[in-house]
């Protein structure tokens, strides 16, 4: 770390990487303030929306395709676990507790926190050409050849050097472009097609899904999708050294920073 | 103090006083047009708020998705209802000829009709899905009067603001804002695939409200009160379903 500090990377040997060369003595934090502040609001939204939406599959773990479907007619796939309502016929002798009352409540609270916290930080993103700097790829990974050996870099699970603190890699700009402007806007619409008011104005958001179950059906497959963002993101934080990317997230610092400091 | 900090106060100061004025303002025009829902209390108020404040503003006059015959589900589910009481029963008992949906409140003239007045009027039927807050759903065919024609009749004064309705289960009640109770598609139905309303969906009088999920289609409506203020109900809260800790406005 001392020599990345001492005797910054050429240019050319960032080249074959995504990786911006390190600012050599700079106080800009990491993360702007803003990018911390809705990313952790983004996270405590997420895992409420995952737990409250966990809790109101229970009270009927059976997923169908097309505009209807109940415990008369048959069922795209069941989840085999209890349920919280006696109605559905899950194969278990007992009825779980519901919690769907405050799992809705705090699952649209949650959902309205995040949108409008991902509104603010797209404006934000476009305005200060946020995703341009940092989320889509940089000029060397645009060739095919930039492109495979960031790929190759990363399947060797090569450990990040110091430059990469400071900037994304390839896959890693590909991941978060797709779950900021796939996933999540996914998610918000098939939430949206399944409330019958919202659809009364808007028909046409869920009928292009199939009818509304095939919405309440997507809604829960790109949830997993987004689960399995999560997961992979804190494995990846993990071994990229947890608290330094921690650190850099909450302070907005990075090791070489506090190392300066 | 410098210069530069001062100027900062003070931009800081007025940009607060600003913000904080602001939502006042928010608050006061919200409560004007009637975008805070009744139960706006409490740590979900926010976003409580926030929703039925947005529908209202998006979706006042839309109308309920429609579906073809063919749409029509095989076999309409009936959810599960307690037992029915001995007041029903003994109505039952008689066909349901004494059964009666008794109109007060904010109305000129209070009355109780029977089934076979609100028979009497200009019929509609809709083909609409219930959808459970569970997450299921099914499509039927409606038949019955629109709550608007009967409000009418009675005479709705102009300050009414929310219909509460009551079922014939003690403890069983809601109420809908006169967007939703004025609505053309908002029903006491009365049957149901061209034959009499199932009892286990809701015979022989529910309210529709098919713009919201199922639980604000009460079954087995025997009260309506049209009225200004839900403080007078219940716990304050706008129906029985806050009170069991689900939101009162139910369009989502």
């Amino acid at each position: 770390m001392s020599t990345a500090e001492s005797t910054p990377l050429p240019l050319e040997a960032s080249a074959t990487t995504s990786a911006s060369p390190i600012p050599a003595a700079t106080t800009a934090p990491r993360h702007s303030l803003l990018v911390r502040l809705t990313h952790w609001i983004t996270a405590l939204c997420f895992l409420a929306l995952l737990i409250t939406g966990a809790e109101i599959v229970i009270s009927h773990p059976r997923f169908y395709w097309g505009e209807t479907g109940n415990i008369l007619t048959t069922p795209l796939f069941k989840i085999p676990i209890p349920s919280s309502r006696g109605l559905v016929p899950t194969g278990y002798g007992y009825v779980m507790p519901d919690q769907n009352g405050w799992s809705r409540a705090l699952h649209f609270q949650s959902a309205w926190i995040l949108v409008l916290t991902g509104l603010l930080y797209v404006i934000y993103g476009l305005i200060t050409r946020h995703f341009h700097t940092n989320l889509v790829p940089a000029k060397p990974d645009r060739s095919w050849r930039g492109f495979s050996a960031s790929v190759k870099n990363h399947l060797l699970f090569k450990k990040p050097g110091e430059a990469e603190a400071w900037s994304y890699n390839l896959p890693q700009r590909l991941t978060y472009l797709f779950v900021i402007f796939i996933l999540f806007p996914l998610v918000i619409w098939t939430g949206l097609a399944m409330s019958p008011a919202f659809v009364s104005a808007f028909p046409s958001t869920v009928t292009l899904l199939g009818g509304r179950q095939s919405a309440r059906t997507l809604h829960f497959f790109i949830s997993i999708a987004l689960l399995l963002f999560l997961i992979v993101h804190v494995v990846m934080v993990y071994l990229a050294g947890f608290s330094a990317r921690m650190r850099a997230m909450i302070t907005g610092c990075t090791a070489a920073q506090r190392e300066r400091i | 103090m410098t210069d530069i900090s001062r100027r900062k106060l003070i931009t800081t100061g007025l940009a607060a006083a600003a913000g904080v004025s602001g939502l006042g303002v928010a608050a006061h025009l919200a409560q004007k047009y009637g975008l805070v829902p009744p139960d706006h209390g409490g740590i979900f108020g926010l976003g409580e708020t926030l929703t039925y404040a947005s529908q209202r503003l998006l979706t006042r006059h839309s109308m309920a998705r429609e579906f073809s015959r063919s749409q029509i589900s095989e076999r309409p589910l009936a959810n599960e209802i307690a037992p029915f009481n001995d007041e029903y029963k003994r109505l039952q008992a008689g066909n349901f000829a004494d059964w009666r949906l008794t109109i007060d409140g904010l109305v000129d003239r209070p009355t109780a009709f029977s089934l076979d007045q609100l028979k009497s009027f200009p019929s509609r039927s809709q083909i609409t899905e219930v959808a459970c807050e569970e997450g299921w759903s099914y499509i039927a065919e409606w038949h019955g009067v629109p709550l608007h024609h009967v409000l009418d009749l009675v005479g709705t004064q102009p300050h009414a603001r929310y219909v509460a309705y009551f079922s014939i289960e003690p403890g069983w009640w809601d109420s809908m804002d006169m967007a939703d109770a004025l609505h053309p598609q908002t029903f006491l139905t009365y049957g149901m695939n061209g034959g009499e309303l199932p009892l286990g969906n809701g015979g022989p009088l529910r309210m529709r409200v098919p713009r919201q999920l199922g639980y604000k289609s009460v079954k087995f409506i025997t009260h309506l009160t049209v009225t200004d203020n839900l403080k007078k109900f219940g716990k304050g809260l706008g129906s029985a379903s806050p009170e069991g800790g689900y939101a009162w406005y139910a369009g989502i």
